[in-house]
């Protein structure tokens, strides 16, 4: 467990290192801005520097589906925004989410996730998973004594989302923490609708945490990418259910890694094990539009919360809309968690119910002039979806519900535009889907 | 944390190590492996490219060859200078190499005594302090080396460090 005392903070404040962190001038050409290592393969000086290398008994790029210079800024940079150990980059965050399981997860094990978590998450953990053998349980994590209840022997995490798409749920991480923490589980926090600007998840006890770096993070829509950042003070030699990190690997001559990286273990197999393995490199283009975004996400996500705050009173007041779940109005039961773990501010994704479900869900979001119908969040253009006939499709009614995800739920990625053309253009969406379908409008 | 920590947070500035790593020369690791796959084994043998002279001491070893360096079985035993001891051994045992010395610091010179990453003994490092050596605990200079020369950031590590400088091109 962390908490607020990391090792890993510095003086240098957040916005100081969204900008600089990872990335000072290339030494040998004095380039300010990171260059794009476009390539798959370095160059040893000789063979005893292959040798090295490859026993990973130096530093250094070998080959650029372990590791690439572009990506290594990358990930040094999210790591220094969580304040974190290190950081290993992926393809997506469906990508990180296995490759994070993949560093302790053995076939027969178990792990507790929330069951109000994204839609694809919930799919990939209670579907896909099962055929690796790896057993995600989906529990109500509001309700602790179900997370203690789901943890059995062959329990080896727990799963949440600190603020969860598309329900708005804002996580209790501090209990949780302290649940993961006396069953000996690691406590694993998807940060990704937060962002390290809304949410320091290691300062509430999270041991990993992971993001889609496709959303807020890159920021413009144009790069798929995932990460996984390990706080570096989880002891995976507390008990035996560790045994990837704590048993000698074959495949790197009998190294055992915890005893041979220490706090660096985690990220070191990440690269060199899960990446070496399971292949889903982030191309190092998709690492330089990501750490561009990356520069202005204070910025960005400053205007983000103030245009969704506007926009869900708006709909919380509007005649076609049944309730609104958005942790930054006060009547919302996830009001005093955002409070304490989101800095008072929400988020930009989120939910409503349109009066009159299924039909007049699906005609309104095809009725925007605006937002942009697809399925992403977290870009500088408002996107509108309809889960249940979308995202959400593959799960059952009940999964649907328990995801916050039903009939009448449409959900909202609030992006940079001006708040009253939103604004409009969702009123006239509004009523132009009530009209369609011959919902009567109200008195 | 053991019986031999207060429990308090290890806190060393960069510029002290770089400090450490740039003023010593030859560097006795005690409780070094010959065993090619061991942690102590990488660390000589990275120091060894970064230019440092590495004494190899361990009395299993005593008499072999570890990387092209004789090994010997105590500090005593090492010809010539020591600049710093780098303690491979559990927190106990490290005491008794602080010890040795702080008995050895004028003949061999030695300067600085090092207690590798998760090694940590606040009562030697007092004595260590008191009779004038430069003490870390809990650290590794390879790791230590690599971060303040911007290697560790390659395996995507938050070196903490943040410089608009341009650094000087190396051959690494």
């Amino acid at each position: 467990m962390t908490g607020p005392d990391n090792p890993n903070k510095t003086r240098f404040g957040f916005e100081t290192r969204m900008i600089h962190a990872g990335a000072a001038p290339e030494p040998v050409t004095g380039a300010r801005q990171t260059p794009i290592y476009q390539n798959t393969a370095y160059v040893f000086h000789d063979a005893d520097h292959a040798a090295s290398l490859f026993n990973l008994q130096t530093f250094g790029f070998l080959y650029s589906r372990l590791t690439n210079p572009t990506v290594s800024v990358l990930e040094e940079r999210l790591a220094s925004l969580e304040n974190g150990r290190g950081a290993t980059c992926c393809a997506s965050g469906h990508a990180a989410q296995i490759l994070t399981f993949f560093a302790f997860m053995e076939p027969g094990d178990e792990f507790v996730a929330s069951n109000k978590l994204y839609g694809g998450s919930l799919t990939q953990f209670a579907k896909t998973f099962k055929k690796f053998d790896w057993h995600g349980h989906l529990v109500d994590t509001d309700d602790l004594d179900a997370v203690r209840a789901a943890i059995g022997p062959k329990c080896k995490a727990l799963f949440v989302e600190s603020l969860a798409n598309p329900g708005g749920v804002v996580s209790d991480l501090e209990p949780l923490a302290e649940i993961a923490e006396a069953a000996g589980l690691v406590f694993i926090v998807d940060n990704t609708l937060a962002t390290p600007y809304l949410c320091q998840p290691f300062d509430w006890g999270a041991d990993l945490i992971v993001h889609s770096t496709t959303k807020f993070l890159s920021g413009n829509g144009t790069s798929m990418g995932g990460c996984v950042i390990d706080s570096g003070t989880f002891d995976w030699g507390k008990n035996d259910k560790f045994g990837g990190l704590t048993k000698p690997e074959p495949a790197y001559h009998g190294l055992t890694f915890y005893e041979t990286f220490g706090d660096l273990a985690f990220t070191t197999l990440s690269h060199v094990v899960g990446l070496r393995d399971l292949g889903a490199t982030m191309a190092p283009m998709n690492a330089f539009q990501t750490l561009l975004g990356i520069e202005t996400l204070s910025l960005r996500m400053e205007r983000h919360c103030a245009n969704a705050q506007d926009v869900a009173e708006f709909l919380a007041g509007h005649e076609r809309v049944a309730w609104v779940s958005y942790a930054g109005l006060e009547s919302d039961p996830y009001h005093g968690r955002a409070q304490k773990y989101l800095g008072g501010r929400a988020g930009s994704v989120f939910t409503f119910g349109v009066k009159g479900a299924y039909e007049v869900g699906m005609r309104m979001v095809e009725s925007c002039e605006l937002f942009s119908h697809l399925a992403n969040i977290g870009d500088a253009r408002s996107l509108i979806l309809h889960p249940a006939s979308t995202t959400h499709r593959q799960l059952s009614d009940e999964q649907r519900l328990a995801a916050g995800a039903g009939p009448d739920v449409v959900r909202l990625s609030i992006g940079l535009e001006t708040l009253d053309d939103l604004l409009a253009d969702l009123d006239q969406a509004l009523h132009r889907a009530a009209a369609k379908t011959g919902e009567k409008a109200a008195e | 944390m053991s019986e031999t920590s207060n429990g308090g947070e290890l806190a060393y500035s960069d510029s002290h190590l770089r400090a450490i790593l740039q003023s010593v020369q030859t560097i006795a690791m005690v409780g070094i492996s010959p065993r090619w796959n061991r942690p102590s084994f990488f660390a000589m043998k990275y120091l060894q490219t970064k230019g440092y002279r590495i004494v190899p001491v361990n009395p299993g070893a005593a008499g072999q060859a570890i990387l092209g360096e004789a090994c010997y079985a105590s500090l005593a035993e090492v010809p010539g200078r020591i600049d710093m001891v780098d303690v491979f051994r559990d927190a106990e045992a490290a005491g008794a190499v602080v010890d040795e010395a702080i008995a050895l610091r004028h003949d061999k010179g030695i300067q600085v005594v090092w207690m590798q990453l998760g090694i940590r003994n606040d009562a030697a490092a007092a004595r260590g302090a008191a009779a004038g050596l430069t003490m870390i605990m809990d650290r590794c200079p390879k790791i230590e080396y690599g971060r303040l020369h911007a290697e560790l950031s390659w395996g995507g590590f938050n070196s903490r460090i943040i410089s608009s400088r341009r650094r000087r091109a190396r051959i690494l």
